[in-house]
C-alpha cells in the first residue's frame, strides 16, 4: 500500500463509522499508543471533513493493564490522555496493526476506568491475522494474510512488511 | 534494578525514569476509577517499625491503585513487641511471599540487611538518618512539576541536616540532577565532614535565602535541645525559621516545601504554609504516583526479572 | 616421651637459625641439627616460634556461653598459635574478685593453652570504686582493666594507678571518654556521615590516652594501652615512651587491616569497639608496629551468637573473631621482618602480662615448651563454619590470606598436629 492507498483507506473508514454512528452524535475517538495514534487523528480530521464536526480525541498507553507484565520489561511509552467522559459514548478504539488482539483487551479493560461507553467499536489499518482472542475489529483499512514471524508496521506513508530480526 | 534502598540505586537516569513512570500514575490517578491492574497477583508487605502516617498511607494507597495486595504489619500488633528480632520477623514475613516488602526501622541500614535476608524485592521507606529515598523521589518530581526541571536550581536545605535522613536522600538526588544544593544549620546540626558532600555550606538563612527557586525545611525535634545541640527552639526560629518576614524576601516563584510533618512556626510560620508556593499537599499527592512508579519499576518493569521465557 | 619438630626455622628473641627442636616433660631438652624424638612434627618450611600470647581475649564465660566457653575460644587460639590468653574481665558476673578470678582459673586449666586472667580495676566495671586488686594479684592477675569502658573519672583512675603500682600489676586502659563516645556506633567520619549511623570521634579516644599518660606521669605508675585506632594516640604513645613514661601499648588486628568504610555494608560484623577507623588511622597503626611505637598485636577475640550480633548496626553489640586470623593477617598485611612479626605475637605481649620466661621465651634447653610452627607462606581462606569458635563473627569470611599455623605445643604437649586439634 502506498502513501494514496493509506489516505483513501482512512477516508473509507471515516465514511463508515459515520454509517454506522449514525452521524458523529456521540462518537469520540481514542488512539492506542503509540501506533494509533496518527491514524485516529488522521480519521478525525476525515470525519470533520465530511459532517463538519470534529470528535473528541483521545489517546491511551494500555501498558499497565497488559497481560503480559512481568514476563516482559513493559514501560508505557507516550501519555494517556482522555480529557472526556464516556460512560453513554460510542468509543471508537483506533490502532494501526490488529495481531492477536491483547492490545484491543487491555485497551477495554483500560476504558473501563474512564466510564461505561454505550458501545465500543474498532478500527484498524491492517487486519493481519493470528488472533488470540475473540476480537474482531469493525472498520479495517486493509486485510493483510501474514506469517507469525513477519512484522508488519503500518504509517502515513504506507505498509512496511519485514522479517522479525531475531 | 531489584531494590531501591538508595537514591544511589537509581542514578539521574533512574530518577528521570521514576518521574517519567509518575506521569503516568498521575494520569491513572485522575481517572474516574483511578485503579490499573498492573501489579494484580503481586503482593506488597509492610513492615514499619517506625510510627509513620503519611509515608505508610502512601505506600498502601499506590499499592492498591496498582491492584496489589498489601500485607500490613505494625509493630504494636506483632512478635516484635515479644522480642521477636528483625531478622526473625523478615523470615516470617517472607516465607508469607510478598514479592516486595516496604521497610521503614530507626535504624540506618535495616533495608539493606532485610535486602540479605528475603528474595522479594526491598523499599527502603526511612531508616534512620541514613535515607528516605521515595520522599527525594517525590520532591524531584514536584519541584520538576512546578518548575520544569531540576537541573541548574538553586536549592537550599535548612535545618536538622545531621539527623535528617530527607536531607541525605535529597541531597543525593538534587545534585544528581544538576542542582546547585546550599545547606543552611548551625553547626551542631550538619553531619560530620559534611564538606566531603557536594553542597555549599552557611550558616546564615538570611545571606542565600534572596537567591533560591526552593527553599526545603526540614523537621527540627524537640529533643535536640536537651542534647545540648540547640540553645532553644526559640533562637532556632529566630535564626533559621522561615518567618513571613524572610519569606518575603524569596523571589515570587521560589517553593516553599517540607517534607512534613511540620512543627507550624517552629520551621516554618504558619502564613508561609498557605501561600501559594508552598507545596505540602502537592508533595504528599505526587507521593502516591511517585510510588506507584517505583513499585511498578521493581515488580513490573525491571529488565531482569524475568531474563527467559520473555514473550510477546 | 619426647617430640621432635624437625626442619624448621626457629626464630625466638636471640635470632634466627635452621635446627630442630626437641621437647620432652615440658621442656625444651635439644636444639640443634638432625635431632629424633618419638614423635616426630614435620616443620619443613615454616618458623618454629615462642607460642604466640594473646593478651586481650573475650572468652565469655562465665556468662555468655553460648557466644564462647573459656575451653572452646582455647581451642581457637591453639589454632592460632597461641599457648596462653589473658581472658578479659567483661564477663557476667564480671572478673572483679578472688572468686570469679578462681573459676576462670579452674575452667583455664582444663584448656588445651594457657589460660591467665585479667581483672577489672573497678567493681562491676562501673568506674565507681575500686575492685580488692590485691586478692586478685595474690591469685597471679597481672592485668588489670574495665575492657569494654575507660575508667571515666580521672581522680579515680590515679588512686588505681597509685594502688596498683604497690602491687606491681599493671593497669591496662580501654581508652574512651563516654561523654564523646555516647550514642556512637562507629568512626565519626565521612562514612558515618554518609551511612547515617552516629559516630565516635577519634578525640574519644585519644582525650584518655592523653589523660593516662599525663597520669602515668604523675603517678609513676606503668600504664598498658589496649587496642589504640588512631593516629593521635600512637603519635602520643610514641613521644610519651620517648620522654621516659612507663607506656606500654598494643593493636588489634583489625585495626590495621580493616577501615571505616566496611561499615557500608551496614554488616554488624564490621562493628567494633574501637570502631575501625579510616585508612590514615590504619597506616598510622601499621606505622606504630613497624617502628616499635607498639609493643604488640592482640586479636580483642569478641565472640557473639548470631542471634545477639544479627541486628541493625546500631543495636548490634561491638566485636569481632580475632584468634585464629591473627598470625595469617600480620602477615598479610603487615610488610615486617617474620622476626619482628613474631616479636608482637609472642615475648612482646608476654612481657606486658608478666609471663615473661614461661611465654615467649628464647627457644633453648631448659626453656619451657610452648611453642608454635607455623607455615609463613600458605595461603588459605577464611571459613566461618571452618573456626574452632563457638561464633562465627569474623569479617574476615571469603578473605584469602597468608600464613597458616601448622603447629602448636603448650607445655611439651601437641595440641595442634597438621592443624588437626589433638583434645
Amino acid at each position: 500500500m502506498e502513501a494514496e492507498d493509506i489516505k483513501r483507506a482512512t477516508w473509507r473508514m471515516a465514511h463508515e463509522i459515520i454509517e454506522r454512528n449514525h452521524g458523529l452524535e456521540g462518537v469520540v475517538l481514542v488512539g492506542l499508543q503509540t501506533g494509533g495514534v496518527w491514524l485516529a487523528a488522521d480519521i478525525a480530521s476525515a470525519l470533520n471533513a465530511i459532517e463538519g464536526v470534529e470528535p473528541p480525541l483521545g489517546t491511551l498507553d494500555v501498558a499497565f493493564h497488559r497481560d503480559d507484565i512481568g514476563l516482559r520489561p513493559l514501560l508505557p511509552e507516550a501519555p494517556t490522555k482522555i480529557p472526556f467522559n464516556l460512560d453513554g459514548q460510542a468509543v471508537v478504539i483506533v490502532d494501526d496493526v490488529l495481531y492477536t488482539g491483547r492490545t484491543i483487551r487491555a485497551a477495554l479493560d483500560a476504558l473501563n476506568s474512564y466510564g461505561r461507553p454505550r458501545t465500543v467499536q474498532l478500527a484498524v489499518m491492517v487486519d493481519r491475522g493470528h488472533r488470540e482472542l475473540p476480537i474482531r475489529p469493525d472498520f479495517v483499512g486493509k486485510n493483510l494474510p501474514t506469517r507469525r514471524d513477519e512484522m508488519v508496521d503500518a504509517h502515513r506513508d504506507g505498509i512496511d512488511l519485514g522479517e522479525i530480526v531475531k | 534494578m531489584k531494590h531501591l534502598l538508595s537514591i544511589n540505586d537509581l542514578g539521574a537516569e533512574g530518577i528521570d525514569e521514576v518521574c517519567r513512570l509518575a506521569d503516568h500514575f498521575t494520569e491513572v490517578s485522575q481517572r474516574p476509577i483511578p485503579k490499573v491492574p498492573a501489579l494484580r497477583g503481586k503482593t506488597v508487605a509492610m513492615l514499619f517499625y517506625e510510627d509513620s502516617t503519611r509515608t505508610r498511607l502512601s505506600f498502601e494507597v499506590a499499592a492498591r491503585r496498582l491492584s496489589a495486595d498489601v500485607m500490613g504489619f505494625s509493630v504494636s500488633a506483632s512478635s516484635v513487641n515479644k522480642g521477636e528480632s528483625v531478622r526473625d520477623t523478615v523470615a516470617t514475613v517472607s516465607a508469607m511471599g510478598p514479592d516486595a516488602i516496604v521497610v521503614r526501622h530507626r535504624s540506618a541500614g535495616v533495608p539493606q540487611q532485610t535486602a540479605a535476608w528475603t528474595h522479594a524485592s526491598v523499599i527502603n521507606a526511612g531508616d534512620g538518618w541514613h535515607e528516605h529515598p521515595t520522599q527525594a523521589l517525590l520532591d524531584c518530581y514536584t519541584i520538576r512539576d512546578r518548575l520544569g526541571s531540576v537541573a541548574g536550581r538553586r536549592i537550599v536545605i535548612v535545618g536538622d541536616i545531621k539527623h535528617s535522613r530527607v536531607a541525605r536522600s535529597c541531597v543525593m538526588a538534587f545534585t544528581a540532577l544538576g542542582a546547585k544544593v546550599t545547606l543552611v544549620a548551625p553547626p551542631t546540626l550538619l553531619p560530620p565532614e559534611v564538606g566531603s558532600w557536594p553542597v555549599d555550606i552557611s550558616f546564615s538563612l538570611d545571606a542565600v535565602l534572596s537567591d533560591c527557586d526552593v527553599v526545603y525545611g526540614l523537621r527540627v525535634q524537640k529533643e535536640r535541645q536537651s542534647e545540648a545541640l540547640l540553645p532553644s527552639l526559640r533562637e532556632y526560629t529566630a535564626q533559621w525559621g522561615l518567618t513571613v518576614a524572610r519569606a518575603a524576601r524569596l523571589h515570587p516563584d521560589a517553593l516553599v516545601m517540607h517534607p512534613g510533618p511540620v512543627n507550624r512556626g517552629v520551621e516554618i510560620a504558619p502564613e508561609v504554609l498557605d501561600q501559594p508556593n508552598a507545596t505540602l499537599n502537592e508533595q504528599v499527592r505526587h507521593g502516591v504516583a511517585v510510588r506507584m512508579a517505583v513499585l511498578y519499576l521493581l515488580l513490573a518493569a525491571d529488565p531482569d526479572l524475568r531474563p527467559e521465557g520473555a514473550g510477546t | 616421651m619426647s617430640t621432635v619438630i624437625k626442619g624448621g626455622l626457629v626464630i625466638d628473641q636471640t635470632g634466627e637459625r635452621n635446627a630442630d627442636v626437641v621437647v620432652e616433660d615440658g621442656r625444651v631438652v635439644a636444639v640443634g641439627p638432625d635431632l629424633s624424638g618419638d614423635e616426630v612434627l614435620d616443620a619443613s618450611g615454616c618458623v618454629v616460634a615462642p607460642g604466640f600470647v594473646d593478651i586481650h581475649a573475650h572468652l565469655r564465660q562465665p556468662g555468655a556461653e553460648e557466644a564462647e566457653t573459656i575451653e572452646t575460644g582455647s581451642w581457637a587460639a591453639v589454632r592460632g598459635g597461641y599457648s596462653a590468653v589473658v581472658a578479659m574481665p567483661n564477663t557476667n558476673p564480671p572478673i572483679d574478685c578472688a572468686a570469679v578470678v578462681q573459676e576462670v582459673l579452674a575452667l583455664g586449666r582444663l584448656a588445651p593453652c594457657d589460660v591467665y586472667t585479667s581483672g577489672a580495676i573497678t567493681v562491676g566495671r562501673k568506674g565507681e570504686q575500686l575492685a580488692p586488686m590485691a586478692e586478685m594479684a595474690a591469685l597471679g592477675v597481672r592485668l588489670f582493666t574495665d575492657d569494654g569502658r575507660g575508667v571515666q573519672e580521672a581522680g579515680l583512675m590515679r588512686r588505681a594507678m597509685e594502688y596498683a603500682a604497690g602491687l606491681g600489676v599493671v593497669l591496662a586502659q580501654h581508652c574512651e571518654v563516654d561523654s564523646l563516645a555516647v550514642g556512637g556506633h562507629m568512626h565519626e567520619g565521612e562514612w558515618s556521615s554518609r551511612l547515617g549511623i552516629p559516630g565516635v570521634p577519634a578525640e574519644a579516644e585519644e582525650l584518655m590516652v592523653m589523660r593516662d599518660i599525663a597520669l602515668s606521669r604523675f603517678t609513676g605508675a606503668p600504664i598498658h594501652f589496649q587496642h589504640l585506632s588512631t593516629r593521635g594516640s600512637i603519635a602520643m604513645v610514641r613521644a610519651a615512651r620517648e620522654a621516659g613514661v612507663e607506656v606500654t601499648a598494643e593493636a588489634a588486628t583489625h585495626h590495621f587491616t580493616l577501615t571505616d568504610e566496611a561499615c557500608a555494608s551496614y554488616d554488624p560484623v564490621f562493628k567494633v569497639n574501637p570502631p575501625l577507623r579510616p585508612a590514615d588511622d590504619r597506616d598510622a597503626v601499621r606505622e606504630g608496629l613497624s617502628d616499635g611505637a607498639v609493643d604488640a598485636i592482640a586479636t580483642d577475640h569478641a565472640p557473639h551468637s548470631p542471634d545477639t550480633k544479627e541486628m541493625p548496626f546500631d543495636q548490634a553489640p561491638p566485636g569481632m573473631l580475632g584468634l585464629e586470623t591473627a598470625l595469617a593477617l600480620a602477615l598479610t598485611e603487615l610488610n615486617l621482618p617474620l622476626a619482628e612479626v613474631v616479636g608482637l605475637l609472642s615475648w612482646q605481649p608476654a612481657a606486658i602480662a608478666g609471663l615473661k620466661g614461661v611465654h615467649g621465651a628464647p627457644i633453648a634447653p631448659g626453656g619451657s615448651a610452648n611453642l608454635c610452627v607455623f607455615d609463613p607462606n600458605e595461603t588459605w581462606t577464611v571459613d566461618p563454619a571452618a573456626l574452632a569458635s563457638r561464633s562465627r563473627n569474623t569479617p574476615y569470611a571469603g578473605r584469602q590470606v597468608r600464613g597458616r599455623v601448622r603447629h602448636t605445643i603448650v607445655g611439651g604437649r601437641p595440641v595442634l598436629v597438621d592443624q588437626e586439634m589433638r583434645p
